[in-house]
């Protein structure tokens, strides 16, 4: 590795202020840190000795989301060969046609499931990190901050939660908002207020309904109508869901139409494993969010309606039902736009799953609600942390109040 | 009384005032940097909203409806005058809520300053009495709807305020410092009030 360090070096004075390439420093940075830890060290105190950085905190989290990753890639071509086995279809349509088909299409074979789904998930993936990096850069560049390996996290959320089906074009406006509207305009990462990927699948949920809802763009093959099990359950309640073959556990698994990387809730257990062992994602968070996710259920259920099946779905479906494990476990746990006090975690992972079961059972208009209720609940973050604070100093200062009282007496 | 708390959540979530309909917003641009002060004043349009809001339903009612006026015996449709009868009535209970808070709460007072005799002409005060007229509301209707628009918006700008608090720490460009940045945290936060959007109640 040394002579990676000491090309690094070398080129090193081209980067820096006065250099030929003084504009691309963020560039040079941002190569050399992923690369090697970085000397520098905090000089003023408090110090806090700690292996972590804020580098390696989103590399964890994306490492995280592998096992998602390659049930994205599997589910995707899975369904997609079910569908074009079910059409009597033997060629992919359009330019993925030249590449799919090279392991065929048949969709009892693993290897043929991953080849075909890897070219719908690499191109949004693509598509994803180039913009995305682009706009990254640019601002590094002309602001003069650090690219910061949060982009990694944003960019892999993002492609995950988009339906297989979706034109390029809109990923590359989704991804655009999300990072700059989104994170940008405030600074960059750790200074936004909203989670910028799900800024950004908002946004191309609101500006183009048809492309990300409804029951054609779950599954990678045009003209294939397949509808998710969220959908069904919201039409026609468990039976509907029963009605399409899949049980509980199919949906554990995640072997059905939904967004790319979202459908298995193994896979995403697997990445919460890793998060919650590194201690990166907060658990107050997640066992906030499960906790107001059964209680608003269960109210639900005991209120009941004659119309609307939704309010009959028991907790234990809701979990594995459309994004809500990949959202509590990825998205709600975002450390910047979350909660920052460890109570006010708590009230915040409780918001997101109340405002989930909410807008799942009361809203017609949205089949999936983990997407806005974190949006919603990031709004309100900074409201809950203030709470905390004020009702910790006003605590204290009764505690030093009675204190003081009774030193004096 | 369903009717009423559904009326109430969606006046509150579905169609918050601030971030829905986009209404009161110098207001809520102006004071929304502090959240002690963002929530004094959403109590102060709480108190404001829920008075006029009801005595503007009982003055179109009773006074200027068509036949409204039948029991002295006169019948005519003194509608036109709704305009200037409703600013009227916001401008005197916006100087009573001035007299009293002056009296009582010198620090909100003082923390509101030109904002409060502001409220008079707050696009979300005058909106909410049209509203109640345009929808046609009762009397408990329009208790309710003033109650639960101000209380949304009360929630909009506390919320607001939140976030610009948080926002201290943020590095945003040159050019869109203050005003500018404000006005993209308002669409982006309306964007998460999307989340009621479609809520038929």
């Amino acid at each position: 590795m040394k002579w990676l360090r000491d090309y690094l070096d070398s080129i090193e004075p081209l980067f820096v202020r006065g250099g030929r390439l003084e504009k691309f420093y963020a560039l040079y940075e941002a190569a050399d840190t992923l690369l090697f830890s970085p000397p520098e060290t905090t000089r003023a105190a408090p110090h806090i000795r700690d292996a972590l950085d804020l580098k390696r905190v989103m590399a964890y989290v994306w490492l995280a989301t592998f096992p998602c990753i390659f049930m994205a890639m599997y589910n995707t071509g899975y369904q997609a060969n079910l569908a074009m086995a079910a059409m009597g279809l033997e060629q992919v349509e359009g330019w993925r046609g030249i590449f799919a088909g090279w392991f065929g299409h048949d969709p009892s074979n693993p290897l043929a499931n991953i080849w075909h789904g890897a070219w719908y998930f690499f191109p949004i993936y693509l598509t994803v990190f180039i913009t995305g990096g682009i706009c990254e850069v640019w601002f590094a560049t002309v602001r003069g901050h650090e690219v910061n390996e949060g982009f990694f996290v944003t960019s892999i959320l993002f492609s995950l939660t988009l339906p297989p089906d979706i034109p390029l074009w809109m990923v590359v406006l989704g991804v655009v908002f999300g990072v700059v509207i989104g994170k940008e305009v405030f600074g960059g990462t750790g200074k936004n207020f909203l989670n910028p990927a799900l800024t950004g699948r908002a946004f191309l949920y609101f500006a183009y309904p048809a492309a990300m809802s409804g029951n054609a763009v779950w599954t990678a093959v045009d003209g294939h109508t397949g509808a998710t099990a969220l959908g069904e359950a919201a039409a026609g309640g468990l039976d509907a869901v029963a009605a399409l073959g899949y049980s509980w556990w199919d949906l554990f698994i995640g072997l059905v139409p939904g967004s790319i990387g979202e459908t298995s809730t193994v896979a995403v257990l697997i990445g919460a494993c890793i998060l919650l062992y590194t201690r990166i994602a907060s658990w107050r968070i997640m066992v906030g969010v499960l906790a107001g996710t059964v209680v608003t259920s269960l109210m639900f259920n005991l209120i009941g309606s004659e119309t609307n099946p939704m309010f009959g779905i028991p907790f234990w479906w809701h979990f594995v039902l459309g994004g809500f494990a990949f959202g509590a476990v990825f998205m709600a746990t975002d450390p910047v736009s979350a909660s920052h006090t460890n109570t006010g975690r708590f009230w915040f992972g409780a918001l997101v799953g109340v405002m989930t079961v909410l807008i799942r059972v009361v809203n017609p208009a949205f089949p999936e609600g983990i997407m806005l209720a974190i949006l919603f609940a990031n709004i309100f973050s900074p409201l809950i942390d203030y709470v905390v604070v004020q009702r910790s100093v006003k605590r204290r200062a009764a505690r030093i109040g009675a204190l003081d009282a009774e030193m004096s007496s | 009384m369903e009717g009423l708390i559904s009326l109430f959540v969606k006046a509150v979530f579905v169609e918050n005032l601030a971030l829905a309909f986009f209404l009161g917003m110098c207001t809520f641009i102006a004071i929304s940097k502090k959240i002690s002060a963002a929530f004094g004043l959403g109590i102060a349009v709480v108190v404001v909203q829920a008075i006029t809001v009801p005595l503007n339903n009982l003055i179109l009612n009773g006074l200027l409806k068509e036949g409204a006026l039948s029991w002295i015996g006169v019948d005519v449709d003194l509608t036109f005058l709704g305009l200037i009868s409703y600013i009227g009535v916001i401008a005197a209970a916006v100087q009573i809520l001035e007299m009293f808070l002056d009296r009582f709460m010198p620090a909100l007072y003082s923390a509101l300053g030109v904002f409060l005799p502001l409220i008079t002409v707050n696009c979300a005060i005058l909106g909410g009495s049209l509203f109640m007229v345009e929808r046609d509301y009762n009397f408990a209707e329009s208790v309710t709807y003033g109650l639960g628009s101000g209380v949304g918006w009360a929630l909009a700008i506390t919320a607001l305020a939140g976030v610009r608090e948080k926002m201290k720490y943020s590095d945003v460009p040159e050019g869109l410092r203050g005003l500018g940045i404000t006005f993209i945290t308002v669409g982006l936060m309306s964007l998460g009030f999307m989340a009621f959007s479609g809520i038929q109640l």
